[in-house]
């Protein structure tokens, strides 16, 4: 473990460890502030790998049992990486009205990929939301954090392509 | 700061307003932000900086507008102008042609007589729209925090709760609770700490109400939650959201900042001896959270998991102390009465239901948006006048309330009046206030599978009927859809729905089979007609062809 330069709270010597520590504290490392917690730290390193919820439960005092169940009992939490691009499909009741499963069915077979997964590269991950509440733009994509609204099937599947060909042209 | 200061701050800001000629206001809510509200706004500000106009006009960011389905709005307030689909051209139009020649931009005007506005009336939407959502002054000189300061100076908190018992208010998160008796138990509960909670976790797939108010009018809610504080004798309050509304999120800290600067939550609030604070929790995208037992157990660090009621919140509620837990919408009501009255609002609405109630307009409608109206209005003008019925070519054939755990009112009860009573017999709820629409394209069995497949997701695991007979249910809907099932099945669905609906632990559970049953209720036709039909066997007499014989 070679030190660093400004001291990280963890042996990794990942300074990202000093932001997550600034957010337990700003809780008072108080148990009950555990989904707070999460939330920071999600939003920090991006998922919660199994070594950061034991870093958190020893923080807060908490069994890693509790940590890692709360953790996985909340959708918006995610254990696994997400792809370089995220494609969030509302399936709110009026985007279902409006559609929204033939978009689902497209973009799935587009990407042979089902929502909830990311795709073997690494370059799209799908999520399906339960609703954005932008019902009177149904249906809608929140498309790497812009909203498209009244969204069509090709219009869906044309986005889909465009990360695709890019993927191909800059090989990771 | 005092009352007085509250009040010369209002006087202020209001003869700022009227010193400025044009008072520009376009839509910032979540709808018309996704429309590009935000390049009008650059647009607007350009062509007004390029015009010289910065000294006569205002650029202001408002909350919902109320059309969501022809964003991005933009209005004048001066003459009272409301324009749609407002990109960056037409913000140049609408600088040039109204604020410069006074001209009205006809192509894109939006006509106020109609029945979308006309049929609505507002009191819980009454500032979004008009006043600035990121301003507490905007809000102070709009009447703000006039009813807390009148409840910390110059009532006790018995004739609080008295005034909004008599008001009739119920909770509007759905089950019409009466709000004034639910203050009554919280105040009389022992505790040496107790809590005031907003309901923020706004989870029913196609409802957006709550979101609205939020963004367009944060400093409502903490108003009215500081009056229930005050009520019930509470010095902290939470407000519990969804992670899924970043703007709501971002407005609220920015309003609770405020109006801490000012003394209006803290210590000591205007010079009184009330304190009262107020933190944000923020959800984590699980729908039985909006369970009032299940939040708890969430804002205190844990797995949303509820329990068993009695002993009910307001009794036990966060860490063991009493606790009141209302919606957004019911907390948005509160100062309105305070300031004008129970009588006033008991005058609204029907006997049994009074004011009025927000809901999210969408679906297969034409007008989809945020509407409020009197409670009692026929569904029929809601969905017809209000909403200017489906979409060319088809036929309603059914609007769904309530979400998840709500049903669906076919056409026969179109004149059926919208109060918690009235819903309740034709099988749905009033619900939070989503509304969607269905008409004749929408598939009856698809919907029920739907929302059952949101409760199979959504259920939290923690009693078996949930857990289990979702799935199952959710499996015979499947095999329906395939056209695989059978009157058995159909039969052992609807068995398999009433226990469900009668052995779960908490509310999810139990209402999670109200849009299979509802739908069974008036659209059985469509589940037969996808019924595997055996041939039909004639037995010839001798046994022979009889293959259970074989």
């Amino acid at each position: 473990m070679a030190p660093t330069a400004s001291k990280s709270p963890h042996p990794s010597g990942d300074n990202r460890f000093k932001l997550l520590d600034r957010a337990i504290a700003k809780h008072q490392a108080r148990g009950d502030a555990l989904i707070e917690v999460l939330h920071a730290a999600q939003g920090i390193f991006g998922f919660l790998e199994p070594d950061l919820l034991m870093y958190i439960a020893r923080a807060l005092k908490l069994p890693l049992s509790r940590v890692y169940g709360v953790a996985t009992f909340y959708h918006f939490f995610t254990l696994k990486p997400k792809g370089e691009h995220t494609f969030v499909l509302c399936t709110g009741t009026a985007c279902y009205v409006k559609g929204a499963a033939d978009i689902q069915k497209a973009v799935e077979h587009r990407c042979k990929t089902k929502f909830g997964e990311t795709t073997h590269d690494g370059k799209i991950s799908l999520v399906s939301a339960r609703c954005v509440g932008s019902c009177g733009l149904a249906p809608v994509a929140v498309v790497d954090n812009s909203v498209a609204g009244k969204l069509s099937v090709q219009g869906a599947v044309d986005q889909i392509e465009q990360w695709q060909v890019q993927a191909q042209e800059v090989p990771a | 700061m005092t009352v007085e200061d509250l009040q010369e701050m209002a006087e202020k800001e209001q003869t700022r307003q009227q010193q400025i000629k044009h008072r520009i206001l376009y839509c910032s809510a979540a709808g018309c932000v996704s429309c590009g509200s935000h390049g009008t706004r650059d647009a607007l500000t350009k062509v007004i900086k390029d015009a010289g106009l910065e000294k006569e006009c205002e650029i202001l960011g408002t909350g919902c507008m109320g059309l969501c389905g022809e964003g991005a709005l933009v209005k004048i307030q001066s003459d009272d102008t409301l324009y749609q689909r407002v990109d960056e051209s037409v913000a140049r139009r609408i600088v040039e042609e109204h604020i410069v020649a006074g001209r009205k931009v006809r192509e894109n005007l939006i006509d106020q007589t109609a029945p979308f506005f006309a049929a609505q009336v507002k009191i819980v939407l009454e500032n979004c729209g008009r006043i600035d959502a990121e301003s507490i002054e905007e809000y102070i000189a709009a009447g703000g925090y006039d009813a807390l300061a009148k409840a910390v100076t110059e009532l006790q908190p018995q004739e609080v709760i008295e005034e909004i018992r008599k008001s009739g208010l119920r909770g509007r998160g759905g089950a019409g609770y009466s709000t004034g008796l639910k203050w009554g138990i919280v105040r009389k509960a022992k505790g040496e700490q107790k809590y005031v909670v907003c309901n923020a976790d706004e989870g029913d797939p196609g409802a957006f109400m709550d979101r609205s108010v939020l963004e367009g009018d944060p400093h409502r809610i903490l108003e009215g939650m500081a009056i229930a504080g005050f009520a019930v004798g509470a010095s902290q309050g939470f407000i519990y959201i969804r992670a899924e509304y970043p703007l709501a999120i971002e407005r609220l800290r920015l309003a609770i900042k405020q109006a801490e600067r000012l003394g209006l939550l803290g210590n000591r609030i205007l010079e009184s001896q009330f304190n009262f604070r107020i933190d944000i929790r923020i959800g984590a995208g699980a729908f039985v959270c909006g369970e009032e037992t299940a939040l708890i157990r969430s804002i205190e660090g844990r797995r949303g998991r509820p329990r068993p009621r009695p002993p009910y919140p307001s009794e036990k509620g966060l860490w063991g102390m009493p606790t009141l837990i209302n919606n957004v919408e019911t907390y948005a009501n509160v100062s309105p009465i305070i300031n004008r009255g129970s009588a006033w609002f008991a005058a609204i609405g029907t006997p049994k239901s009074t004011g009025t109630k927000v809901f999210a307009l969408a679906g297969r409608i034409r007008n989809t948006g945020l509407i409020e109206v009197p409670m009692g209005i026929p569904l029929r003008k809601v969905i017809f006048d209000i909403g200017g019925g489906t979409p060319e070519g088809t036929e309603f054939k059914a609007a769904q309330t309530g979400g998840p755990s709500g049903g669906c009112i076919p056409a026969q009860f179109l004149d059926l009046p919208v109060d918690y009573e009235s819903l309740a017999t034709v099988g749905s709820i009033m619900g939070s206030g989503g509304m969607i629409v269905m008409d004749s394209t929408s598939n009856m069995v698809d919907v029920a599978r739907y929302f059952m497949d949101f409760c199979v997701d959504e259920s939290c695991g923690k009693c078996i009927p949930c857990r289990v007979g979702t799935v199952h249910i959710h499996g015979l809907l499947d095999k329906i859809s395939r056209g695989a099932a059978t009157t058995d099945d159909l039969v052992l669905l609807e068995e398999l729905c009433m226990m469900v609906k009668e052995t779960s632990l908490c509310g999810l559970g139990q209402s999670a089979p109200n849009p299979v049953l509802s739908t069974l209720r008036f659209f059985r036709n469509e589940y037969e007609e996808l019924l595997h039909q055996p041939e039909v066997f004639v037995p010839s007499g001798d046994g022979r062809d009889n293959p259970s014989n074989a």
